[in-house]
């Protein structure tokens, strides 16, 4: 209990540097799960329709989704230096995977016959993944924007190994100096942050289920 | 109306054409049905029509326009599309789903509303009971009258139907394949109709193409297709019992004999009944004449039925039935 008490009072006595560590894991974060979502929806549903390419893209997405985090940080490193972008970089890698799964994936399962129905009634291609393939792949992507979301939070804490910042310093630095207070100081508000973004995203994806699909 | 000239088609790696220099016109507000085996060539003729698939050679014109010339989009939107599995989108109601075409070409909000309900009546759906409704909650049946309806939504003056009643079960098919018929009437539709059920196709269709190997074998009316069947194939096809086929396209009343007198007590079929209704009941109730309902003069009779199904009429006489 006198951990979480003195974690508390560093909080208190550094509280521009303990806001500003947090503000840094929500937007490396933020930053990370918006690039990948705005690279991998639309790499998804392209897929979805080119079988080969398909195949090549969803292999190296697995590949890529068993990278443990550390390594993916530890490989960017050498090529980008360090920094805040180096672990933006590293964290989009991060979270692209099961985006680019679950986008796929979605976008296959759609009935055949509905996507004919809508092309053999005048849809053109834009229109079909607009108004069909989107909306009924949109639980599916959800639930892989939900997965990544967790992923990147929980990865941006290594992003101190690499000069991002965020809460991680507080970890590298509690276990660099055996100070027990400051680690919590980054550990909790840490998994915190990935629970809430597991929750909100959760409740997302039940918001955008298409009233029709509910039951 | 619909002409095809010389249309060719060879899917890649395929050793046959599924479709090999087809010629078929389809006259203005006629049903005419593609049939024939698996294969044969006759869902990828109606496919042709609306280029969902894009032919190697020939010509299709819709009401005089290459389809060719058109965007295919655009010519889809004024082309009703009716397929066995429906294809309902299951994230929209109802309403939704009927309104897809008129909303595709930018009609407003008020004249949508008002077509949405006018064709869910007209497929005998009350629209207020069903106009919110999702297609999960439909039954087959209901979901291919959602699906007739939404084809009709634009009001096109062609509708392909790849075996819309396939999926059915015989019972609601019967009533559907009825009820699809009085909504036509009077509707006037250009109507290319693709089934693998020969007694479907004598029911629904003004003219019946036999295909077979992508090629047309035979061309014709129910009634000329059932007396004078063009070969062997075609026979076959039809069914060792065309004869009784035939029959049934034939009201009683159009086969009353005026001369014949009957006794009193002579047991009595409704003038709207089939021959082939008629030929049931003798057998059923031993007798080789019955009298008309609703006071008709003359009389239906084993005689009469056995010289309709024995001659092959002229082509004439086949058109007036």
């Amino acid at each position: 209990m006198t951990l979480f008490v003195e974690a508390w009072q560093f909080i208190v006595a550094h509280p521009e540097r303990f806001l500003s560590a947090l503000w840094t894991h929500i937007a490396l974060s933020a930053s990370a799960l918006a690039i990948a979502v705005a690279i991998a929806v639309p790499a998804g549903v392209a897929l979805a329709s080119s079988r080969r390419a398909a195949q090549f893209a969803i292999a190296a997405a697995n590949v890529g989704r068993t990278v443990p985090s550390l390594a993916v940080l530890a490989l960017v490193m050498p090529i980008l230096g360090t920094g805040f972008a180096p672990s933006l970089f590293a964290l989009t890698l991060l979270a692209l995977p099961p985006i680019l799964i679950n986008t796929y994936t979605a976008i296959r399962q759609v009935e055949p016959d509905v996507v004919d129905a809508a092309r053999g009634m005048g849809m053109t291609r834009r229109e079909i993944v607009r108004k069909v393939e989107l909306p009924l792949a949109a639980p599916v992507i959800f639930a892989g924007i939900r997965i990544a979301a967790v992923q990147v939070i929980s990865g941006a804490v290594l992003a101190a190994y690499i000069g991002g910042g965020g809460l991680g310093d507080f970890i590298t630095a509690g276990i660099a100096m055996m100070a027990l207070p400051q680690l919590i100081v980054g550990a909790v508000p840490a998994t915190l942050l990935a629970l809430g973004a597991d929750r909100l995203f959760g409740a997302l994806q039940r918001a955008l289920t298409p009233a029709g699909l509910r039951t | 109306m619909i002409e095809i000239t010389g249309l060719t088609k060879r899917f890649p790696g395929a050793s046959h054409p599924a479709i090999d220099h087809l010629t078929l016109s389809v006259p203005e507000g006629e049903v005419c049905v593609l049939i024939g085996p698996s294969g044969c060539g006759k869902t990828t003729t109606m496919r042709i029509v609306n280029r969902m698939i894009e032919p190697d050679s020939g010509t299709v014109t819709v009401n005089g326009s290459d389809v060719m010339a058109v965007d295919p989009a655009t010519l889809r939107r004024h082309i009703g599309y009716v397929i066995q599995q429906i294809g309902l989108f299951p994230h929209w109601t109802i309403a939704e789903n009927v309104a897809t075409v008129p909303k595709l070409l930018g009609w407003d909000a008020g004249r949508i509303a008002a077509r949405v309900d006018e064709l869910l009546a007209l497929v005998g759906m009350d629209p207020a009971t069903y106009r919110d409704r999702f297609p999960r909650e439909l039954s087959g049946g209901q979901k291919q009258r959602v699906g007739v309806a939404r084809a009709l939504a634009a009001d096109p003056p062609v509708m392909l139907m790849d075996e819309p009643f396939g999926a059915i079960d015989p019972i609601t098919r019967a009533r559907l394949q009825d009820e699809f018929l009085r909504i036509l009437h009077g509707l006037r539709k250009t109507i290319v109709f693709v089934t693998h059920d020969i007694d479907e196709a004598i029911r629904m269709g003004d003219r019946i193409a036999i295909m077979k190997d992508g090629a047309l074998v035979q061309y014709d009316t129910p009634e000329a297709i059932l007396s004078a069947p063009a070969n062997a194939f075609v026979e076959a096809f039809v069914g060792a019992d065309r004869a009784l086929k035939r029959l049934a396209l034939i009201p009683v009343g159009d086969a009353a004999d005026a001369s014949r007198a009957l006794p009193a007590g002579t047991p009595s079929i409704t003038a709207s009944a089939s021959l082939r209704d008629a030929l049931s009941q003798m057998l059923a109730q031993g007798v080789d004449a019955l009298a008309i309902d609703g006071g008709a003069p003359g009389a239906v009779t084993l005689a009469g039925i056995r010289a309709r199904t024995r001659t092959t009429p002229s082509d004439e006489e086949a058109r007036s039935l």
